[in-house]
């Protein structure tokens, strides 16, 4: 078995393990955290794939900003599990079904001819100086440049309803100018009073 | 190195390649960590002198031995772990800190040849693993089961990721001017004078970087995740001893890492100023030095500025600098692409 072999096994061990674990365990932080743990561990798998910039990217974008999102929610909910656990028997069937149709695709997918030798042969290996990020950025700005744009546009434009969605004023917050404080000068919060010196009412 | 590659002659060449890179490790944390404890006490006496008093003037001759007497003391103190806190979690987040912040020191390239690895996405690698440290802090805060811990951990979730957008756009600047992730190619791409630095034509993404830095490890003033005034000591104000430590080091080696990047991705790396006189410093130097001068900012802030306001930060993150950083990346490539000037940037 080679280096890489192993490394393979072990991470693939780890991230099966992890997403298991998601599922199971009961707390709902842990539960996040193990899905963290799935994430890294996904991408040190496709480390071994020579797919660097898509393992970086998914450590970066899902594990450094997504999670770090999921678990501030996660965190701040008290999700009462055995209000949780009422329903179990009653979503169980529609769940199983969803469930069984979810393995069904997946075999038909991953078990078809698609992935045999011929129609996946085993990629290349490239030498040191190989950069799997140049040639993915190539590839996506000109032979993918639309798809890759419609796709910018449409996560813009989930991006602005979502804002517009939250976004409501309410009377009661009180709201800080900073243009207004920026601008401010001494005469606007000091004025300076002259008036003469006086004398106590005994000594008049 | 050589001594060690003719004594291993015949070795399995994993056992080689595992072990010259343990060395090649140790040789980068050990001055890596001795520089964190003399930070600490660069912290001290400077703002000392600020504030017009001494610092540590006690333990060796003028204070010297400060921070080896800190550590000891902090090695033999109990680490209390709290009731009803979550005991593996509470364990393992100052060692996700740690990880984090001392993983990233692989990529650094100190001069054109010292570094432990030369990867392309170097860039990306490092942005990556900054963005994991904030897990440390997280995890604390919720499983120390503290009130205190649990707002500190949040502030600092909210922050780290606003902050952490600006910081990427402001690499994707760098990234534009040198036309490569990789750090040492950033470096030789600002080759020549102190006029061929990235930090004229992106300063004000320089400018972004570092303040977005300054609030990604969470030092003043953008400390609210501490905030002593209000949440005692955030989210690690449960650890004690050997635990409190380790966050401790983590986040005076995050500063370190940040005054370094900032070092080799605007100031030149270890390229000298002027070309003649000056090269007689060696290249390794000359990087350290302004990763020191950068460092000295981290500190003199410190010393100058009142902490911000939760929502001044959230501002200031949202709202100036994610557009400035934008605009700046499009006034770049304007720049690049349809005038004469785009000779600057390569």
């Amino acid at each position: 078995m080679s280096f890489t072999q192993l490394a393979f096994y072990f991470f693939a061990a780890i991230m099966v393990f992890a997403a298991a674990m998601v599922i199971t365990i009961r707390n709902p932080v842990k539960a996040a955290l193990f899905l963290v743990l799935a994430f890294v561990s996904g991408a040190c798998v496709w480390m071994t794939l020579e797919a660097e910039f898509l393992a970086i990217v998914l450590v970066l974008v899902y594990v450094g900003a997504v999670m770090v999102l999921f678990l501030f929610v996660v965190m701040m909910l008290d999700v009462n599990l055995t209000r949780l656990r009422e329903g179990f028997g009653e979503y169980l069937p529609i769940g199983g079904l969803v469930a069984l149709l979810m393995v069904v695709e997946m075999v038909i997918v991953l078990s078809a001819d698609s992935f045999d030798q011929q129609n996946m042969p085993r990629p290349e290996p490239h030498g040191e100086d190989y950069s799997n990020t140049k040639e993915l950025g190539r590839l996506l700005y000109t032979f993918y440049v639309y798809p890759f744009e419609i796709a910018a546009l449409i996560l813009l434009v989930a991006i602005i309803a979502a804002i517009a969605l939250t976004l409501r004023k309410r009377p009661e917050t009180k709201y800080q100018n900073p243009a207004e404080q920026v601008a401010v000068q001494r005469e606007d919060r000091i004025r300076l009073v002259k008036m003469a010196a006086e004398r106590r009412k005994d000594e008049q | 190195m050589e001594l060690m590659l003719s004594y291993m002659q015949g070795w399995p060449d994993w056992i080689q390649v595992t072990l010259i890179n343990v060395v090649k490790i140790v040789v980068i944390l050990i001055p890596l960590l001795l520089a964190v404890a003399y930070t600490t006490y660069a912290e001290r006496k400077l703002i000392g002198y600020m504030q017009i008093r001494i610092g540590p003037n006690r333990v060796g001759p003028r204070g010297w031995l400060q921070p080896i007497a800190d550590a000891l003391k902090l090695l033999l103190k109990e680490a209390a772990i709290p009731t009803n806190a979550n005991r593996y979690l509470f364990l393992v987040a100052p060692v996700i800190s740690i990880t984090a912040a001392l993983a990233a020191w692989a990529v650094i390239p100190v001069s054109d040849t010292l570094l432990l690895t030369n990867i392309d996405a170097g860039l990306l690698y490092i942005l990556a693993l900054t963005s994991m440290g904030v897990y440390g802090v997280i995890i604390a805060g919720w499983a120390s089961n503290s009130k205190y811990a649990f707002l500190g951990a949040m502030r600092s979730a909210a922050q780290i990721v606003a902050y952490e957008i600006a910081m990427g756009f402001a690499l994707v600047g760098v990234l534009m001017a040198a036309g490569s992730l990789n750090l040492g190619e950033i470096v030789r791409g600002q080759q020549g004078s102190f006029l061929d630095w990235y930090v004229w034509p992106l300063f004000p993404l320089f400018l972004v970087y570092f303040i977005s830095g300054v609030a990604e490890t969470n030092r003043a003033p953008f400390d609210v995740a501490e905030g002593e005034s209000e949440i005692v000591a955030g989210f690690h104000v449960e650890y004690s001893g050997m635990t409190f430590a380790v966050f401790f080091l983590a986040e005076y080696a995050n500063i370190i890492l940040i005054s370094a990047l900032t070092a080799i991705l605007f100031l030149g790396g270890w390229h000298a100023p002027i070309d003649t006189p000056f090269t007689i410093v060696p290249p390794g130097l000359w990087f350290i030095g302004k990763a020191a001068l950068v460092l000295f900012f981290f500190l003199w802030f410190r010393a100058t500025f009142p902490r911000y306001r939760y929502d001044q930060i959230m501002r200031l993150g949202w709202k100036v600098f994610i557009p400035v950083t934008l605009v700046w990346i499009a006034v770049l490539g304007f720049f690049m692409f349809f005038t004469p000037l785009g000779h600057m940037f390569h």
